[in-house]
């Protein structure tokens, strides 16, 4: 399972010792409540919750639905440690639905890609490649089947400037300025008009 | 004072923290979504209304989420409604239940279907968690003192006192405690005790998206919830709605067999057993009863085994 | 969104979500709030704690939403015009329209054209429909003597085949120039819209309510009752839609008559009224306005199109620049995005370079797309965060074309089944497909999230809110940012050395913006103050959009979005003031919402024509005439100045853009000031929304001759086969939706175990009744079939789903969610195998929501049972 168990790993000498330190027979001897204070372990002490240790908390929203809710992403170092409901927004007030409230889970996974995974025609497997290299072939990707399908005019002599060879699709998970520079660059720039996005769907 | 059903925002806190960028957590947190300072030595619980709950179960996801519970396998649906977790357990410590009730029994008709009640009927949801007792069976029972009552009123488990007896088990009256199959310990909801300690709203009460759950200090809640069911049977026509778990709440539905109030109760309208809640929850301290000399017995048994243990272990490298 | 621009003037969500708090009645239907957008469904509970407010739901299924509605309405998949007809005549008939509002604020007393006829004349067919073209000539629905374009990007659409010259259309666009249009305030006038309308939605009883949609007449009365209680002076009634309407063939007349009962009722520009799209996408109203869609330019200006005319810049200003109303600075928003996106290579003399847009030629959406990729004619696809062989339609045809691609970009967070198909679908579980064979080169590059990278989305109520980069991205997790800044420059490296003018556009292409940190993330922030706007070529940022010029001094690459960098400085999509319990409750200290910070659109109709609130308890917008300006709770959607008496100078004809309207006009981006309830121009499909079967349907349309929209899409094909109407092969009525614990096409929530476990397997719901028939308890393994596929799913019987009475038939309807597919921890066969490539002829959008299966007991790889 992706994610941890509690208490696993610890040693259970440590576990042990834990107990006998925290047993809190001597203590109800010494006249404290069995059921509160006397039976305090020291774990129970220590106990902070651990947005405490966030030396930085950004405002984000949330990557889901289109409700906008708020959230804030608790970091410390270069780690999310949580992501909560953001109480200040007006939206959600610090609410989160299952999915918003599992952003944390999404980001944090293990099952997440890192790494450029390249898959050669016909091939069987994946290969891991560098990001360099794959943002090259990219490019000489996409202006091979540009220069290859480029169209100036069509039949009746009407400009169109534009290329059918290569689609884009995606965007609406995407940020604004994301969008943006899509539209600039493939359809601005290239001449793409095969340009769509999930509003259809 | 009472907390009005709908936490409003506090205006000044929000203007004081008007900018994007916050340097780190906000103070006193809960006072934004539950309007509520959390303070040690107030006794604390939920309200959980099932007529505010639509079933979506963040709760389950964010206590899940901020307790890094595993999630329940196989991967498998159960065919019962949409609850696919089934029931509390060891690692789930909110779980939503699902009864379909379009069909009233020995009815053919869908009778609730084109007018419902002005909540959630029809469909009933409600969101379990551990009751956190007045008089607390899993409590009693712990010889080890792991189970301990909080300066916040709570009960809670203490992983590093747990040794996995078990008595906790059988002791509580609503099926709460388990013991899980990794770290063979007792555990159930804490009422995120470290998040009280910080002036954080438990988790799943922060994210509940309708207020259907709702965390205060017990006598806030037990005034909002007399006021909520008076409103819903006095307003909105259902006729219904009462309190689970609060002592001797109207017309003795809401008696809690003899276990006294429930830190974490209800507002419902059905019976108990429908949403698989025991009517008349009994005191199982009679049944489990260890206590001091059960505690000292159990104890000196571990001490053995543990020095059995430190002196292996402190000859390892 | 066509339903919404084309009724009344933007193509958004008129209303903020929080305001549902203000509604003393709620329809919920092609939604289903409580699951998909469970915090916005939190206002809806809130008005009902707050004001007692009705809360109704109207829906094939029974679902989380019903469950806490006051009132529930089942009707079947598809027939919602039906239900909707049948309110728009109860109102009219019952005399519960809002005469001063109607009369005022919408087009009702306007008078048509003499050659209009109607559905009623000609057997559900409008005048002026081309069989051989299977498409409108709209000449008829035109305003007597003039045309008036519509107020979104599909303006004029109706002169394909009039017989009318360029010139003399000309001469009819013009005409609202010189004078308003021809009306009858009495309302008495037969080609008066009003009498149109009463006319059309005759035939719409309770009872033919009845017969064709399913729902008993008593429910649907009810619904009708609490409508009208809850309309007026005093009180509001707001409507929330999502994909459940907008996923038909005819999904665009469903809002649109939406439209028609909020504008009869008064609902429009109100606190606590209004029409809510609930959309599905953290930014899918952010890619609708800057669009990554193949038919719009930022800011809802029209993409070039060579079936247009639109061979120069000249000609396609002309065409597209509306005569009167604020469409009339349509020039000053094209010069500046142009200004933006070549900066100094596009001059005046060169036409600011508008050759350099591509022109599209005809429907390139996702449903030809899925196509032209089977059958060659894409080589390479850049599919970014999107999961087309789950989310796609007929995904046995996406999942070939895929596999026929020369070369395949995917950016994503996991291994999608769109990543992974050409080793893991069931095309190639099944052996129509080999590996070995597929010669698609795959990228597949990890993608950040929020969090990880900083930038806006756009929500549903055109909130434009920031979120912060907080930690670096893991490994090679990039944003798309990053992506496509990097990729363009790659790009114009290699296209350097070009002197051949089709790479002009490229080489010139403004892409300056500067990098930060090791990994030379873009800034984001530059990129949003282009987009916002700036003085060329000094780059002060603008304030407004009224301040963009058509001279090339200014550039901005969406004009809507004016505002949300208006100085130096200061980023508003960053503000954080929410009100408090006594203030406005807009929120305008938080956050930017398009345009112009206006959060209630069409805010002038929340007073009355002489600029007094319609009441005390309604109170949101009024003429202050001791300020002589609009004031109130929001900023004015309307000339702050203009006072509620103002009446256009006609003595000065001809009176362009704002000019022309006079101080009651609150719907400004159309050309008449007015709410439409009758659409002369904008729709393929006809000037009012009529009651047609979805193209699957187990039975003839009830109403009309006219069995399916007259103008849908349909790609007839061998790969694409569709059912006939009440075909005993396909006997139910399925319907595909999103449950509350997964997210679109299943990414990442499938991966993320806590939600996986909530939803962890797909399913098929049917009612007992079906499953007795049929043999099938709940947990039996089902095969659901249509045409285009068969998949294996488990059954859950539920009274949740019921058979209906439609027509004399018993219609039984079964549903699936469409979020599974075989890759994460919650699996299932995919639901889009099912569906067809259909679409509704405004939008191109599918039709997942009502179509026909056949359902047995057992698994895929069983024969069925001999019966």
């Amino acid at each position: 399972m992706p994610t941890e168990k509690h208490g696993v790993g610890r040693p259970l000498g440590e576990r042990v010792r834990g107990a006998l330190r925290d047993w809190s027979v001597p203590r109800q001897v010494r006249g404290q409540d069995a059921e509160r204070a006397a039976a305090e372990s020291e774990g129970s002490r220590r106990l902070r919750p651990r947005l405490e240790e966030a030396d930085r908390v950004g405002t984000s929203i949330c990557p889901y639905c289109a409700v906008g809710c708020g959230q804030l992403v608790y970091a410390r170092g270069n780690q999310v440690i949580a992501i909560e409901g953001d109480p200040r927004n007006p939206i959600n007030q610090g609410t989160l639905c299952p999915k918003g409230s599992a952003t944390f889970g999404w980001m944090q996974n293990p099952n997440r890609l890192t790494t450029v995974k390249y898959r050669a025609p016909f091939s069987d497997h994946w290969e891991e490649r560098p990001l360099t290299w794959a943002m090259e072939q990219i490019a000489q990707r996409i202006k091979k089947t540009r220069d290859a399908t480029f169209v100036k005019t069509i039949e009746d002599g009407v400009p169109v400037n534009h290329t059918t060879g290569i689609a884009e699709l995606g965007g609406a998970t995407l940020d604004n300025e994301e969008n943006y520079l899509i539209k600039k660059l493939l359809a601005g720039g290239l001449g793409m008009i095969w340009i769509e996005n999930q509003a259809r769907i | 004072m009472s907390t009005p059903v709908w936490p409003e925002f506090v205006p000044e806190r929000g203007r004081a923290l008007g900018s994007d960028a916050l340097s780190g957590p906000i103070i006193d947190e809960a006072e934004l979504t539950a309007g509520v300072r959390v303070e040690a030595g107030q006794t604390y619980g939920f309200l959980t209304d099932t007529t505010l709950c639509i079933g979506c179960k963040a709760c389950e996801v964010a206590c899940k989420e901020w307790n890094a519970l595993p999630a329940e396998e196989p991967f498998v649906m159960t065919g019962n409604s949409y609850d696919n977790t089934s029931q509390l357990s060891a690692t789930t410590w909110r779980h939503v239940a699902f009864v379909e009730k379009l069909v009233q029994a020995g009815a053919h008709e869908r009778a609730s279907a084109t007018h419902g009640s002005a909540f959630q009927s029809g469909w009933l949801m409600m969101s379990d968690v551990c009751k956190h007792c007045t008089h607390a069976g899993c409590l009693e029972a712990c010889p080890t003192g792991a189970l301990f009552r909080t300066e916040f009123d709570t009960v809670v488990v203490q992983a590093d006192i747990c040794n996995g007896c078990g008595y906790c088990v059988p002791a509580c009256p609503f099926g709460v405690v388990a013991l899980d199959s990794n770290d063979g310990k007792a555990h159930k909801c804490t009422l995120c005790y470290d998040r009280l300690k910080g002036g954080f709203e438990p988790a799943c009460a922060k994210a509940c998206p309708t207020n259907s759950i709702q965390f205060g200090p017990l006598p806030d809640l037990h005034a909002r919830a007399n006021e909520r069911v008076a409103s819903l049977r006095q307003r909105h026509g259902v006729a219904d709605a009462y309190l689970y778990g609060v002592q001797g709440a109207d017309g003795g539905q809401g008696t809690t067999g003899g276990i006294g109030d429930l830190q974490a109760f209800f507002v419902l309208t059905d019976q108990p057993e429908v949403y698989n809640l025991p009517s008349a929850p009994s005191l199982p301290s009679r049944r489990v009863r260890p206590g001091l000399l059960a505690g000292l017995a159990t104890m000196a048994g571990v001490a053995i085994a543990a020095a059995v243990v430190f002196a292996a272990g402190s000859e390892r490298p | 969104m066509p339903s919404l621009g084309a009724s009344f003037g933007r193509g958004a969500a008129t209303t903020p979500q929080w305001d549902l708090a203000n509604a003393d009645c709620i329809v919920v239907m092609g939604s289903n709030m409580a699951e998909n957008h469970p915090i916005a469904f939190r206002f809806a509970l809130q008005a009902k704690e707050k004001n007692g407010a009705t809360l109704i739901h109207v829906d094939p299924r029974f679902t989380r939403t019903s469950a806490l509605a006051d009132l529930y309405a089942p009707v079947r998949a598809g027939s919602d015009i039906a239900f909707l007809g049948g309110i728009i005549r109860y109102i009219l008939e019952g005399d519960h329209y809002f005469k001063e509002y109607v009369l005022n604020y919408s087009n009702a007393a306007t008078i048509l054209e003499e050659g209009y006829q109607d559905t009623e004349d000609l057997d559900g067919l409008f005048s002026g429909f081309v069989s051989s073209e299977k498409a409108y000539d709209g000449t008829t629905w035109q305003y007597r003597g003039m045309d008036v374009p519509a107020a979104f990007s599909e303006h004029f659409t109706h002169h394909g085949d009039s017989g009318l010259s360029p010139d003399e259309q000309n001469v009819r666009a013009k005409e609202i120039q010189h004078r308003p249009p021809t009306t009858d305030p009495t309302l008495q006038d037969p080609r008066c819209v009003f009498q149109v309308l009463k006319r059309h939605y005759a035939r719409y009883t309770p009872e033919e309510v009845e017969r064709v949609s399913g729902c008993p007449r008593e429910t649907f009365l009810a619904v009708c009752e609490a409508l009208v209680r809850n309309s007026g002076r005093e009180r509001t009634t707001a409507w929330c839609y999502a994909v459940g309407w907008t996923h038909h063939t005819t999904g665009v007349q469903m809002i649109r008559a939406a439209a028609i009962v909020q504008t009869l009722l008064g609902n429009i520009g109100r606190p606590g009224g209004g029409i809510l799209a609930l959309r599905g996408h953290a930014s899918i109203q952010g890619s609708t306005d800057i669009p990554t869609l193949y038919n719009l330019l930022p800011g809802y200006l029209t993409q070039p199109s060579a079936q247009k005319r639109h061979a120069t810049l000249a000609e396609y200003l002309a065409a597209e620049t509306a005569p009167t109303g604020w469409w009339h600075n349509y020039p000053k928003y094209v010069v500046s995005l142009l200004r933006a996106w070549y900066g100094d290579a596009a001059a005046e003399t060169n036409d600011w370079r508008y050759d350099w847009l591509p022109k599209i030629v005809g429907d390139h959406s996702q449903l030809p797309m899925t196509l032209a990729m089977q059958d060659g004619s894409i080589k390479g696809l850049l599919l970014m965060g999107q999961n087309p062989a789950v989310g796609g339609h007929n995904t046995p045809v996406v999942r070939k074309g895929l596999a026929n691609l020369e070369w395949l970009v995917v950016r994503e967070v996991f291994e999608s089944e769109s990543a992974s198909f050409w080793y893991r679908s069931p095309e190639v579980e099944r052996g129509e497909l080999r590996t070995r064979d597929i010669g698609t080169e795959i990228f597949l590059l990890p993608a950040a999230l929020p969090g990880e990278k900083e930038g806006t989305f756009t929500n549903t109520h055109r909130l434009i809110q920031w979120h912060d980069q907080v930690v670096d991205p893991p490994g090679d997790c990039r944003s798309e940012t990053w992506f496509f800044y990097h990729l363009g420059k790659r790009l114009k490296a290699l296209y350097e050395d070009s002197t051949d003018p089709r790479d002009a556009a490229l080489r010139h292409l403004t892409w300056d913006y500067p990098t930060k940190g090791q990994r030379e993330e873009p800034d984001v922030e530059t990129i949003l103050r282009e987009i916002n706007g700036y003085t060329w070529p000094g780059r002060h940022q603008i304030a407004d959009f009224k301040d963009l010029k058509d001279d090339g001094s200014t550039a901005a690459g969406c004009w809507i979005y004016t505002g949300v960098f208006p100085e130096d400085g200061h980023n508003t999509t960053r503000d954080r003031v929410a009100d408090g319990p006594e203030g406005p409750g807009s929120h305008l200290g938080w956050a930017f919402a398009w345009p112009s910070n206006r959060r209630l659109m069409y805010n002038r109709a929340s007073a009355d024509p002489a600029g007094k609130p319609w009441s005390e308890r309604k109170r949101y917008l009024w003429w202050d005439a001791r300020a002589a300006r609009w004031v109130g709770k929001d900023n004015p959607d309307f000339p702050a100045d203009r006072p509620p008496d103002f009446e256009p100078d006609w003595t000065r004809a001809p009176l362009t853009g704002m000019d022309a309207h006079d101080g009651r006009s609150p719907f400004m981006m159309a050309g008449d000031g007015k709410a439409w309830l009758f659409a002369p121009s904008g729709l393929k499909d006809g000037p009012l929304p009529t009651h047609y079967e979805p193209k699957e349907s187990p039975v003839r349309n009830p109403l009309y001759g006219q069995q399916d929209n007259p103008a849908i899409k349909t790609w007839d094909r061998p790969d694409n086969p569709y059912h006939a109407i009440g075909d005993p092969a396909y006997p139910y009525v399925i319907t595909t939706y999103r449950l509350t614990e997964h997210h679109a096409g299943g990414i990442p929530t499938r991966f993320v175990p806590t939600t996986a476990e909530l939803q962890p397997e797909g399913f098929l719901e049917l009612s007992p009744e079906l499953g007795a028939q049929l043999g099938i308890t709940t947990g039996d393994p089902v095969v659901v079939s249509t045409a285009r596929g068969s998949i294996e799913s488990k059954a859950l019987v539920t009274d949740r789903m019921q058979p209906l009475q439609v027509a004399g038939h018993t219609v039984h309807q079964v549903g699936m969610p469409w979020h599974f597919g075989w890759q994460g921890y919650a699996t299932g066969d995919v639901a889009n195998t099912l569906t067809s490539i259909v679409g509704d002829p405004n939008s191109s959008i599918h039709e997942g929501k009502a179509f026909t299966c056949n359902v047995r007991k057992g698994r895929l790889d069983q024969a069925p049972a001999q019966s």
